[in-house]
């Protein structure tokens, strides 16, 4: 019988996978995936909560804000990579230094 | 083991799947179409969580938005002519080890942890309720989402656009 443990432990999955993306790419279009996985596995938690917990819809309504923040987080920070291409001519995240000393 | 649950391990499958090729691939545009698969399992599993306005708003904006925007970010920092658009792995066995620890506490709490149910929510059409919630007791973030989506936009557009030669 598939509960509400199930769907945390794909959210988990989600969530450590995406964590990985961002510590182990250096483009910085992948990191932006990895957020993506991440933002998506919260949501698969708050609609597993919603589904299981107290009946009402609360759990939905939130994830829908926090789909609302992603579309607009993703649009900035692209804004910021090709910013950052224009300037040094990669997407690499190590060549964003220039605020070192 | 019933239907529903044969299709939540596939869905399972598929997200978990594709989100591992989407972390390990070589190629940018692999990771890219990997991720649309994830976004179609997550979906289904909204849909299967009886959630079918959101499995709808995900793959609009997510698969319609969000990645299409992804592959345009690739597409513009990359010259096209390069082909295999290799994307450098760093440090990579020391994240794996963060990964299989991190994933290993998040499943053992997970099992651990006495989830007080309630009585949950039986699979229906949730449309009409969440718009009915959005234009009620959710207006003011409602609202205040939208003047985020517009603010960010214009902040995104301000960003990119070239500056006139000074």
């Amino acid at each position: 019988m598939i509960g509400l443990q199930h769907y945390l432990l794909v959210s988990a999955a989600l969530f450590s996978l995406g964590i990985l993306g961002v510590l182990t790419r250096r483009n910085a279009v992948n990191v932006l995936m990895g957020i993506e996985l991440i933002l998506n596995s919260a949501n698969l938690n708050l609609v597993a909560f919603s589904r299981y917990g107290a009946g009402n819809l609360n759990g939905q309504l939130f994830a829908v804000f926090v789909i609302v923040i992603a579309a607009a987080e993703v649009a900035v920070a692209l804004a910021i990579v090709l910013t950052l291409y224009r300037l040094r001519r990669t997407p690499n995240l190590d060549a964003a230094d220039l605020l070192r000393g | 083991m019933s239907g529903s649950d044969i299709v939540f391990l596939l869905l399972a499958a598929i997200t978990v799947g594709s989100a591992a090729v989407c972390v390990f691939a070589r190629s940018l545009i692999y990771s890219a179409f990997a991720l649309l698969f994830t976004f179609f399992g997550v979906a289904g599993l909204y849909l299967l969580l009886g959630a079918d306005f959101l499995a709808a708003t995900q793959l609009l904006i997510y698969v319609g938005g969000i990645l299409v925007l992804l592959l345009f970010g690739v597409m513009l920092t990359h010259k096209l002519y390069d082909l295999d658009l290799r994307s450098e792995v760093h440090q990579f066995w020391a994240s794996l080890v963060v990964f299989g620890f991190l994933f290993a506490i998040l499943a053992v709490n997970i099992h651990r942890t006495p989830w007080r149910l309630g009585p949950g929510r039986p699979p229906a059409p949730t449309t009409a309720e969440i718009g009915r919630e959005f234009m009620g007791a959710w207006l003011l973030p409602f609202e205040a989402a939208s003047i985020l989506l517009l603010v960010a936009l214009i902040g995104a557009a301000m960003i990119v656009r070239r500056k006139k030669e000074a």
